[in-house]
């Protein structure tokens, strides 16, 4: 597994955890959780290896529009950009109902 | 030596109960027998290759549709004969190279069959008989699971010949898109995947591991020395629970199964939750 | 021809394939009554997938949950088959027989509590081997005791079906609820393929499976109690049905002696129409199929 780790300035506090996908070909899951201090944490472990790069790319979008203070576990089997940037706008969806 | 050969089955009955035949009217790939076997009168069980056998996909010693239901059978006559009685041991010689895999099979249910045999092994432990598997050679995939995996207590020899697993290794390899060598590199240190048996004792769900030069061919004096093994797995089993729990209580399962026990650990402690 | 009838009727119909296995567990219940036990969160996973480079799930394709059903205790556990295939591992099937054994603690305590599984598995999980085939046989074992007390429904609703070892516990099972795109059967069809040739199935004909494993087949033969629509509220209906029926009168895979006279009658010089077996064994054919 590739393991890959983000962190990001955080401003606010999150009061609902949220888990959001199935780990099927092409697909990931995340699991979403409020956490202390002024930072958030991405964790993510992909069989797909060597697209550091792309996962940054989708990442710094991401929180160039999400202030939470969270924990992102992601478990990757191959998703793109596109589901992945899906799965977290779900999560954080579900994380705000 | 990993072939299947389908001799050892016939080889250890016989040496077990003097005899290598069905009982009446079975076919002939269910060897069964009634037995002495030290203070008791044991049911000898063995599922072995028959060329005549009326299911084609059932002839090199796969347990097909009869093969299951036949089992069933002399199991659950067992449990009737001694529903007033002392439990008699039941014994699975396992040498099976798989279940059958073919048309007729899937259309006459060949999941409900190897169920049925499954239920009768299982109902028979929890009434009290104790169910010893003793694998000869093969125990693979869905032929163990209908004939052996319901047993109180497994042993196993050590030999090259002696195989538990889910899958045979090229179909294993085709599958999972490896090569068989990967198979048997991942095998060394992922004691799951691995085919020798010597590996499956570390999983905690073997009773014992027993050794004989050659289990083709036993001596008179390790034909009895196994027999005393037997006896001493029937009496482990009469004196503890007689459900399935000993595979997970065992020193190995402690070692390699702590994913089990701590699911199992963390389920009990939230069941209890309102 | 289409009715607007049938068609507001299939508009209106709520997918139940549609849903994951946390969806369809979910959907089972009384309203409020169900929670989940070890989810994700607890992020208990498989030990054996990471260091094979295959991505693991923090619930292991295995959800648990418990709550009422029919105002009863249940507890349905859920094959997630769209990871791995469903496939039973050492955690997923952990999960399941811990929750098996639980149920039948309560019911041997006074209060009886069903079991619902819903399989959607090829078997056991080849990078587990030796584990997944064993907590399949624990799983049988768990199935066993609990249905002495307490129904075991076992519904599949496709796509992936059930197959494998997981097939026997289905046929272990008190009651089989499954759908016209369910198939159920222990050897799929390109393994058959590969022990035995194309002449035996050839696996590139997708009618076949249906006609031998599916749902509407099995359903005729006698082998499963309910043949529903791909329709949540259907289902969970069907599923509160057998829950409020209690214990079958004789569960099928106890049924020796009537099968073996089934298998014994057959033909076998030959391969069979499916159809041949629907009139032989089908619901109309014998007294002794009352349950």
């Amino acid at each position: 597994m590739e393991q890959i780790e983000f962190d990001y300035p955080a401003k606010r506090r999150v009061s609902q955890r949220a888990h959001v996908g199935v780990v099927g070909s092409g697909e990931l899951e995340v699991l979403l959780e409020p956490t202390e201090g002024e930072r958030s944490h991405v964790f993510i472990r992909t069989s797909v290896h060597g697209f550091g790069e792309t996962w940054k790319a989708v990442l710094d979008r991401f929180f160039s529009k999400y202030d939470g203070i969270v924990r992102i576990q992601i478990n990757d089997a191959g998703g793109t950009p596109g589901s992945v940037m899906l799965r977290l706008e779900q999560a954080v969806e579900v994380s705000e109902q | 030596m990993s072939t299947f050969t389908g001799v050892r089955g016939t080889v250890w009955f016989r040496a077990f109960t003097g005899q290598d035949n069905p009982m009446p009217g079975d076919p002939k790939s269910v060897l069964a027998a009634d037995a002495p076997l030290g203070t008791d009168n044991a049911r000898f069980l063995c599922i072995v290759p028959d060329q005549h056998a009326r299911f084609p996909c059932a002839r090199n010693g796969q347990v097909g549709l009869e093969e299951a239901y036949t089992l069933a059978t002399r199991v659950r006559e067992a449990i009737e004969l001694d529903k007033n009685a002392t439990k008699r041991p039941i014994i699975a010689i396992v040498d099976v190279k798989s279940q059958a895999y073919g048309r007729r099979e899937e259309t006459a249910a060949i999941f409900l069959a190897a169920a049925a045999a499954a239920d009768a092994y299982g109902t028979a432990r929890l009434a009290g008989h104790p169910v010893i598997a003793l694998v000869v050679g093969h125990a693979i995939s869905g032929g163990f699971l209908t004939h052996g995996y319901q047993a109180n207590r497994i042993l196993a020899f050590d030999d090259d010949g002696v195989m538990i697993h889910a899958m045979h290794k090229e179909a294993a390899a085709r599958i999972t898109r490896r090569t068989v060598e990967e198979l048997d590199e991942l095998g060394k240190t992922i004691a799951p995947l691995s085919y020798d048996i010597k590996d499956y004792a570390k999983l905690g769900l073997l009773h014992k591991l027993l050794h004989v030069e050659n289990p083709a061919k036993p001596s008179a004096h390790e034909v009895l020395a196994v027999k005393n093994e037997l006896i001493a797995a029937i009496a482990d089993a009469r004196s503890k629970p007689v459900d399935l729990s000993n595979r997970r209580e065992s020193a190995e399962a402690f070692k390699t199964r702590k994913a089990s026990i701590l699911v199992r650990a963390k389920l009990e402690e939230q069941w209890r939750e309102t | 021809m289409i009715t607007s009838r049938d068609k507001t009727t299939f508009l209106n119909r709520q997918s139940f394939l549609e849903l994951d296995a946390r969806g369809r567990a979910a959907a089972l219940f009384d309203q409020g009554t169900s929670r989940e036990l070890v989810g994700p969160f607890d992020r208990v996973e498989s030990p054996w997938l990471a260091i094979q480079d295959v991505t693991p799930q923090e619930d292991d394709g295995c959800v648990v949950m418990k709550g009422k059903i029919a105002g009863k205790a249940a507890v349905v556990v859920a094959l997630e088959g769209a990871f791995q295939g469903g496939s039973m591992g050492e955690v997923s099937g952990e999960k399941m027989t811990a929750a098996l054994d639980l149920a039948c603690a309560d019911s041997e305590n006074g209060q009886p509590t069903s079991a619902v599984i819903l399989l959607e598995t090829g078997g056991v999980r080849l990078q587990e081997a030796n584990l997944g085939l064993a907590a399949v046989a624990e799983v049988m074992a768990s199935i066993l005791t609990l249905r002495k007390h307490a129904p075991v429904i076992c519904v599949t609703a496709g796509t992936v079906g059930c197959f494998g070892g997981m097939s026997l516990a289905a046929g272990l099972s008190s009651y089989i609820v499954l759908t016209r795109e369910a198939r159920l059967g222990l050897n799929g069809p390109e393994v058959i393929e590969q022990e035995n040739g194309i002449d035996e199935w050839d696996s590139s004909n997708r009618a076949l499976v249906f006609a031998i494993n599916g749902g509407e087949q099995r359903y005729a033969m006698g082998l499963a109690d309910a043949l529903v629509e791909d329709d949540t509220p259907q289902i969970a209906d069907a599923v509160r049905g057998f829950i409020a029926k209690g214990l079958p009168h004789v569960h099928r895979s106890s049924q020796v002696e009537l099968y073996r006279s089934r298998i014994g009658a057959l033909d076998t010089s030959r391969q069979w129409d499916p159809n041949e077996l629907r009139r032989a064994w089908g619901t109309s054919a014998s007294e002794e199929d009352k349950r």
